[in-house]
């Protein structure tokens, strides 16, 4: 059973984010090992094992990320253990440019609104690049697969840029 | 057709009888035990009316006192009187040096906490453990009764060790976990959120010697932790502290305190404490060790000046709480307190400002947390079948192993919902190599030596090959109580590496069993008639929803032979658990789960189709 017939959905980049939390939870009330604190250690085990796996499959599917990297993976294309690097040299640079940014920030005369703004401007590009990620996953075209990994290769970069920028903002904003 | 089943007189319950189950909650300062009576969860009280059992062990040549009595001796002996032991479960004696500078105790060595008092040498484990036996002693004086099964609480931020350490204890008080339950969500229970609310609610639990923040979202009677913070060693005991700095400053003490002079002191500031709550002076009097007379007075502002920045720290706390939520403040509808210290006004008021909301305060902070304890243990027995309510629980510090160069590579992340299992691969990097070290580690800093170690693993039994070839899996499962299990296999021969584990602060299995040989009084007949008992208690659970699961789905999941092989293996269990072998009825009982494993996992994906079948009906 994959993820996606385990929460009974389609599988497909395209997931109704208002049922998937009550999915959930019904799931959650049928495997949750306390609904079976007076059974049997096997009944709790599996209870567990099984439980482990709603618990896994909920936080893969909500984020739009993990969810494309698993669709990915159930094509046989496995993004979690490989070492391959970004050759697109135009984002390459676009990153240099931020992180120098965001090194430099403190310097500036409003660091929290410079933040603010280079914050914005990475959410605008992950949201553009996640509505790619969707056309690229239900298009049937030739390198679809080979060009929605490199999206996630250049998502996983800007998300982690973003953490970065989350840090920044714990330190300057400190009371 | 399927055979009545007659009981011997005595043996069996009556259908309609209540399991009697409790709710504990082990605090660092003080300790309850609360249990669901006609519908009320209460704290019971001991023979004098007192709700409240202090957390202090006394131990004397040939006994143990526990609670008030032991508390009243701290100051006359202190090296004897183990105070808020709590703070020492599942930590090194050097963290608990740098800790707390002043402790009275002797330890034994450098590595893990053995204390030498009048008796012997005692550990955390059986110190707490001995607070259990009491609140155990209590309920069943109380309810008359003997106990099912208790929910014990731990702070929300506890690790592994320090989880593993408070289960060690009960196991050695004699008393069976349902589960351990973090304190901020039994507290949210007992305010009864579920009935109705929906929404966030942040739960800000300050403790003896610890803090927690947590966020909750309640849905339909399910409290899901979304995120969890705080620190496991900050508490009202370091405002204890710092007064008895203040005090010994304006007192012109020189030097390092006796220990008799220092347990006078914190007694003082506990009492300057509690009175600056309603009052905006105190005056602490006390004689030194010359028996010179002091007098000094702590009015209420310069205690909220002492404590100001510990307080800031817990509300920095609940901003990374918040955030980890990916929340805002604006967003959470309810604040709960929990915990003595948050009766100190300034905590109170800086918490209410910064969530801008009045916070829940009508329980009694002392016991909120045993009677939510006290209602899901209540529901865990069994008592309340229909209850919907479900707690869903974190992970509060990331999991790791050691890499290279001593960093740490995180296996799971913090605030990941538990149950959780995740595996990573390893590799051999020499030729032939059969074994390998696996180096396991709780918390969020990027290197090592800043996290704390929870475990060596060694891997033996791995095949030998070339460098490089051999693909070691290993599982990491954290259980609902937040324990962590790690088991290994080598992929492309499917060989199951042996794992030994050597705790790094807690107690090894083997020594826990020697504790508990040593706490029975009457030495082997009563280890062993418990130990057959609880044998027979699982074979008869074992049989009994085995043979429900087969009368309802064996038919339908099941073939024949399969059918008859697992009949045939409870027949033979159910003669065996008439006997006195307690291990062949061990042995039995792990023959019919290995025969019904299957069969247990087909049960529980038909029940998920069924219910989703279920709902698309409704649907139409």
């Amino acid at each position: 059973m994959n993820y996606f017939e385990l929460f009974n959905i389609p599988v497909s980049f395209d997931v109704d984010m208002s049922v998937l939390p009550k999915t959930y939870q019904q799931l959650q009330r049928l495997t949750h090992p306390d609904k079976f604190a007076s059974g049997s250690e096997q009944d709790k085990l599996v209870a567990i094992q099984k439980n482990s796996q709603v618990n896994d499959a909920y936080s893969v599917l909500k984020s739009p990320l993990s969810r494309a990297e698993y669709l990915l993976s159930l094509r046989g294309i496995d993004l979690q253990h490989e070492q391959k690097t970004i050759n697109n040299s135009a984002f390459l640079m676009q990153q240099m440019e931020w992180r120098e940014e965001l090194a430099e920030i403190t310097e500036q005369a409003d660091p929290l609104s410079a933040l603010e703004s280079l914050e914005h401007e990475i959410n605008q590009t992950i949201k553009a690049d996640l509505i790619k990620l969707q056309n690229l996953l239900e298009s049937n075209q030739v390198d679809a697969e080979k060009n929605a990994a490199d999206i996630i290769r250049e998502l996983k970069f800007l998300y982690k840029m973003l953490s970065e920028i989350e840090l920044k903002e714990d330190l300057l904003s400190d009371f | 057709m399927a055979l009545l089943q007659i009981s011997e007189p005595g043996q069996s319950a009556a259908p309609h009888q209540r399991k009697l189950a409790v709710g504990i909650d082990l605090g660092t300062t003080n300790s309850l035990v609360a249990s669901v009576r006609s519908g009320e969860a209460l704290t019971l009280a001991d023979s004098q009316g007192r709700h409240l059992l202090p957390s202090v062990v006394r131990y004397l040549a040939d006994s143990v006192v526990i609670g008030q009595e032991a508390k009243q001796q701290a100051s006359s002996d202190p090296t004897n009187t183990i105070v808020s032991v709590k703070r020492f479960l599942g930590r090194s004696v050097q963290d608990i040096e740098a800790a707390y500078p002043n402790l009275p105790y002797q330890f034994t060595n450098s590595l893990s906490p053995v204390m030498t008092v009048a008796s012997g040498n005692v550990n955390p484990v059986q110190v707490s453990a001995q607070i259990l036996k009491e609140l155990k002693k209590r309920a069943q004086q109380t309810l008359g009764d003997e106990l099912q099964g208790a929910v014990v609480t731990v702070p929300a931020y506890f690790d592994d060790a320090q989880r593993q350490g408070t289960k060690d204890a009960a196991a050695l008080a004699g008393l069976k976990v349902l589960r351990l339950l973090n304190e901020p969500t039994a507290a949210a229970v007992a305010y009864g959120l579920d009935s109705g609310q929906e929404g966030i609610i942040a739960v800000y639990d300050l403790g003896g010697g610890t803090f927690d923040i947590s966020i909750l979202r309640l849905s339909k009677g399910v409290f899901e932790v979304l995120a969890t913070g705080g620190d496991s060693a900050l508490g009202g005991d370091d405002f204890d502290a710092l007064l008895v700095e203040f005090i010994r400053q304006k007192s012109e003490l020189i030097g390092t305190l006796s220990k008799s002079l220092h347990r006078v002191l914190l007694d003082k500031a506990k009492e300057a404490k509690e009175a600056l709550s309603e009052q905006r002076s105190y005056n602490v009097d006390f004689e030194d060790d010359t028996g010179k007379h002091h007098s000094v007075t702590v009015s209420l502002e310069h205690f909220e000046t002492l404590i100001e920045p510990l307080v800031k720290n817990t509300l920095r706390a609940c901003r990374r709480a918040l955030k980890d939520a990916q929340l805002q403040k604006s967003q959470v509808i309810e604040v709960v307190m929990v915990g003595g210290s948050t009766r100190v006004p300034l905590v109170c008021k800086q918490v209410g400002d910064f969530f801008e909301r009045t916070p829940l305060t009508s329980i009694d902070p002392d016991r909120v947390v045993a009677i939510g304890a006290a209602i899901q243990a209540d529901i865990l027995v069994g008592n309340k079948p229909d209850s919907d309510m479900l707690l869903l629980d974190v992970l509060p510090l990331s999991l790791g192993i050691e890499t290279m160069g001593g960093l740490t590579e995180k296996v799971i992340q913090r605030n990941t919902t538990i149950p959780v299992s995740k595996a990573q691969e390893f590799t051999t990097f020499k030729d032939g190599q059969t074994a390998m070290m696996v180096h396991v580690v709780q918390g969020e800093r990027e290197l090592v030596k800043d996290c704390r170690s929870l475990a060596k693993f060694t891997l033996h039994g791995i095949p030998p090959m070339a460098a490089g070839a051999a693909h070691i899996r290993v599982t990491f499962q954290v259980d609902a109580d937040g324990l962590l299990n790690v088991s290994a296999m080598e992929k492309s021969t499917g060989v199951q590496a042996q794992i030994q584990v050597k705790p790094s602060y807690g107690l090894e299995d083997s020594e826990i069993a020697d504790m508990l040989k040593a706490s029975m009084d009457n030495a082997q007949g009563d280890m062993q008639a418990r130990m057959l008992k609880e044998q027979q208690v699982e074979a008869a659970r074992v049989q009994e929803n085995l043979q429900g699961a087969l009368d309802a789905d064996g038919e339908a999941l099941l073939q024949p032979s399969e059918i008859q092989a697992i009949e045939a293996g409870i027949t033979k269990l159910s003669e065996l658990a008439k006997g006195t072998d307690k291990d062949a009825i061990k042995a039995a009982i792990e023959q019919v789960d290995k025969l019904s494993e299957t069969f247990a996992q087909k049960r529980m994906d038909q029940s998920i189709k069924s219910a989703f079948s279920g709902q698309s009906v409704d649907r139409i």
